[in-house]
């Protein structure tokens, strides 16, 4: 038996609008750039992706399955300039066939840098996909698949998932294969579904190079090496941004026909089916332990955390910015909280990577910035902003809280 | 392959980045085993006897052989004093003076501008001149291609290539437009003008000077070539001796050029003076000289920052090094660059770079910052940042490096070899 299970990543961050020292207004976000990718993105994918996949759930009756993990940031952005893409994702949501992941609300790294604020936001994400598509997410993908033993024991505490979703990382598995389910050392109830990257990368990144061997790639030749799983694995987990259709491929590529095709020849083989990441955990009990001592990611051929902390203007922002969350926890100012945590998407920080600068790839494709060093000055700038506001309002608390100052005030008056 | 090479100025007796690719070229195709006459016109006396011979003049009264040490292929010929350039008006007398004192020494400054000075029909005089030695000394010799840099040495190559029936490869390391802006000189200009036109390929310092070049001198696109320059790697630590009128843990911005409008020093100062506003522990350094001097002297003043910008008057080669060494930022707000060498040599010294976008090297550096040079709040926002945020300077020096290694003089060399070959086969 060999299981389809497709899982998409939807996201965009709030990207910050130009920020120099001579800016001292508490608005940091660029909210034309941000409503004009959102909707740029949702006609070029959210909306015709969401479309067909409603139609092949129809189709296939049940048969065709796949998950969203959505987060916070996008589907605030999206409920505010794009509604009707949450409506075609409810929509999907009542087919019963679509399972939605929890992650950090933020899209954040808090994980490695503060276990509060982590509980938080994955609890403001639960919350959130609750209320707008009726289910409570049964499984966990940390941001970019960052994981560890670590995560695994936090997620197996904190007594709310079946399994994490993990990158099937050829440093840890060996000679061993993705299309299995695994445990993470020590841990009962929690099982890991990992990617089968070489699989998922041939049509979230080769599948328009026309270098690649296998180009073009149809769902019939697809099919024919999802087939070749069954004997040899229980699940294949096509893992990848579904803003692959659309958007990094583009349409012209025949990526929605691909996808469209794409049911018909997986289930042609009697053996073969499609779960979702729920469905999968329930269905296949795990063969092995997979042991992560150290940090890993979806991200590069390093798959660490290079890609967000690799230099010294990196690991310096984001140890700034976790450093403030005292502070701004007692000012208890709303606007100031989201806006802190809006900073703490990964996004800002791969923006300041320079691993691939000299070769301009993908990286550059994402990075609204011409340099690195753009990006951590404004950063910087808006951080030492937010540091500025923080310290005004606990330096009001202070006067309030302070009977001195109280009656110095009264006596001014 | 044999290049009769014209050139105008050779280290150490340079203004500017002329003299400094010069030497940097020549020198890697001496180790490509290109052969090459580079022709000079002698300037200076034997002071800098340690770097340069002067050997007794050969055959014929206009020539001298300079040696320089490390020089395998290459052989210098000396136009003889008859030759002086700048002797004829009494600015350029006093210009020439200085050469000859060694204080001309300014890396980032283009040498073309020091025919623009209030004497331009004189320099023209000179220039042609020194068209007429060149051809002279050219008649003795064997060679399979002229090679000729910036405006002055034009006339010389068209003169030789003429005469010899060799193929002229022009190289342009700043164009009038960049020295002077819209205010052209028109003598100069047409020199220059012709001596593309003339050229069978125009080398290019950018693809910013290529685009001046087929846009404003109207040449055709495929004649025209871009070979970058770059720089030879620093090994020496320079030792810092103690400086006046700079305490410890202030910070030094540094800006290293000749005090012209081509480079921006007035958009260095606004920017000086708006970094001044978030922050006080900071020095501002003007090294360098030239006609703006005065009125960025009393610019500072008015912008009330007097007593935080230097001005250090030339520096010579050891003092530049030592500026590099105290900075903790170069900024090169250049209005028009055609590259700008000075940026890889603060590189080379481990300076983090903030340089204009209207600068050729901008095209080829990626681990540097970069505004617009009109743009002084980004300039004073991107300052203020390196000052006060260590990691930045950090990871900017780091990368800095590694990218500065990578151009070198080597890759340049053999673009032109590669020209020549070209040439050479198709005549």
């Amino acid at each position: 038996m060999a299981s389809v299970c497709f899982y998409f990543q939807v996201h965009q961050p709030y990207r910050l609008r130009h920020y120099t020292i001579f800016d001292n207004n508490g608005l940091y976000f660029d909210d034309h750039k941000n409503e004009s990718i959102c909707r740029k993105v949702a006609s070029k994918c959210y909306l015709p992706a969401n479309r067909l996949m409603l139609d092949l759930i129809k189709k296939y009756e049940g048969r065709f399955k796949i998950a969203y993990s959505i987060t916070g940031v996008l589907l605030e952005q999206l409920e505010r300039y794009c509604p009707e893409v949450i409506e075609t994702f409810k929509e999907l949501a009542k087919t019963g066939c679509v399972e939605f992941l929890a992650e950090t609300y933020h899209h954040s790294l808090s994980f490695l840098y503060s276990r509060n604020e982590f509980f938080e936001q994955v609890y403001k994400h639960i919350e959130t996909i609750e209320r707008l598509f009726g289910q409570r997410p049964r499984v966990f993908r940390n941001t970019e698949l960052i994981y560890n033993n670590d995560l695994a024991a936090t997620i197996e505490e904190m007594a709310e998932f079946d399994g994490i979703i993990a990158e099937g990382a050829d440093h840890i598995l060996g000679y061993r294969s993705p299309n299995f389910i695994y445990q993470p050392p020590n841990c009962e109830n929690t099982k890991l579904l990992l990617k089968n990257y070489k699989l998922s990368d041939d049509i979230a990144f080769r599948f328009s190079n026309r270098s690649w061997s296998e180009w073009p790639l149809r769902a019939d030749k697809f099919a024919g090496w999802i087939n070749q799983i069954n004997g040899n694995g229980n699940v294949c987990n096509l893992f990848m941004d579904y803003e692959t259709f659309g958007e990094h491929q583009w349409h012209d590529t025949g990526v929605f026909d691909f996808l469209q095709q794409l049911p018909e020849e997986i289930l042609k083989h009697p053996d073969n089916d499609f779960k979702t990441p729920s469905e999968s955990l329930k269905a296949y009990s795990a063969v092995g332990t997979f042991d992560v001592p150290h940090t890993i990611s979806w991200a590069d051929m390093e798959r660490d955390l290079s890609a967000w902390l690799g230099n010294k203007m990196q690991s310096s922002a984001i140890d700034t910015l976790y450093r403030l969350e005292g502070r701004i926890k007692q000012c208890e100012d709303a606007r100031l909280l989201e806006d802190w945590r809006k900073l703490q998407t990964s996004d800002h920080f791969y923006y300041m990577c320079t691993k691939w600068f000299n070769d301009g790839d993908v990286h550059k494709y994402f990075n609204p910035y011409d340099s690195p060093y753009d990006s951590y000055i404004n950063f910087m700038n808006v951080l030492d902003n937010l540091n500025y506001r923080c310290s005004k309002i606990l330096a009001q608390q202070e006067m309030v809280s302070s009977p001195a100052a109280l009656q110095e005030e009264v006596a001014a008056v | 392959m044999k290049v009769f090479m014209l050139g105008w100025e050779f280290p150490p007796f340079i203004s500017g980045g002329l003299g400094t690719a010069c030497y940097g070229l020549t020198k890697a195709m001496d180790q490509l085993g290109i052969k090459i006459d580079f022709v000079l016109p002698r300037t200076v006396e034997s002071e800098y006897s340690t770097h340069v011979e002067l050997l007794t003049p050969g055959s014929t009264q206009a020539k001298a052989y300079l040696k320089y040490k490390g020089f395998k292929n290459v052989t210098f010929l000396a136009i003889n004093s008859t030759l002086r350039p700048y002797e004829t008006a009494g600015a350029c007398r006093q210009y020439a003076g200085k050469i000859s004192a060694g204080k001309q020494q300014i890396p980032g400054g283009s040498a073309g501008s020091t025919g623009r000075m209030d004497c331009s029909g004189d320099i023209c005089t000179v220039v042609h001149r020194y068209a007429e030695a060149a051809s002279n000394l050219a008649q003795g010799e064997q060679f399979d291609i002229v090679h000729a840099h910036d405006w002055m040495t034009y006339p010389a190559g068209i003169a030789v290539a003429a005469m010899s029936g060799k193929p002229l490869v022009v190289h342009v390391h700043s164009t009038e437009f960049d020295r002077s802006g819209e205010h052209v000189n028109q003598i100069i200009y047409d020199i220059e003008r012709e001596g593309m036109h003339t050229a069978d390929k125009v080398i290019a310092v950018s693809h910013m000077t290529r685009n001046i070049i087929i846009a404003r001198y109207g040449v055709a696109e495929d004649k025209v070539e871009v070979v970058y320059n770059a720089v030879e790697q620093n090994d020496e630590e320079a030792i810092l001796s103690n400086q006046t009128g700079i305490k410890k843990g202030e910070k030094i911005v540094l800006f290293l050029g000749r005090i012209t409008m081509q480079k921006g020093p007035e958009y260095f100062l606004q920017a000086a003076k708006k970094v001044l506003e978030f922050m006080d522990n900071v020095k501002f350094v003007i090294a360098g000289a030239g006609d703006m001097m005065h009125q960025i002297i009393e610019m500072a003043v008015e912008l009330g920052i007097g007593h935080k910008v230097l001005f250090t008057g030339f520096l010579c080669e050891t003092d530049v090094e030592k500026a590099f060494e105290m900075a903790d930022l170069y900024v090169m707000p250049s209005v028009s660059e055609p590259f700008g060498i000075a940026a890889l040599e603060a590189l080379n010294h481990d300076v983090p770079v903030l340089i204009s976008k209207q600068s050729g090297v901008s095209e080829i550096l990626r681990h540097v910052l970069k505004v617009d040079f009109w743009d002084t709040d980004e300039t004073a926002n991107k300052m203020v940042s390196v000052l006060k945020n260590p990691p930045l300077q950090m990871t900017l020096r780091e990368h800095g490096d590694l990218e500065v290694r990578k151009l070198r003089w080597q890759y340049a060399a053999e673009k032109c070899a590669k020209i020549y070959e070209e040439l050479t086969v198709t005549v």
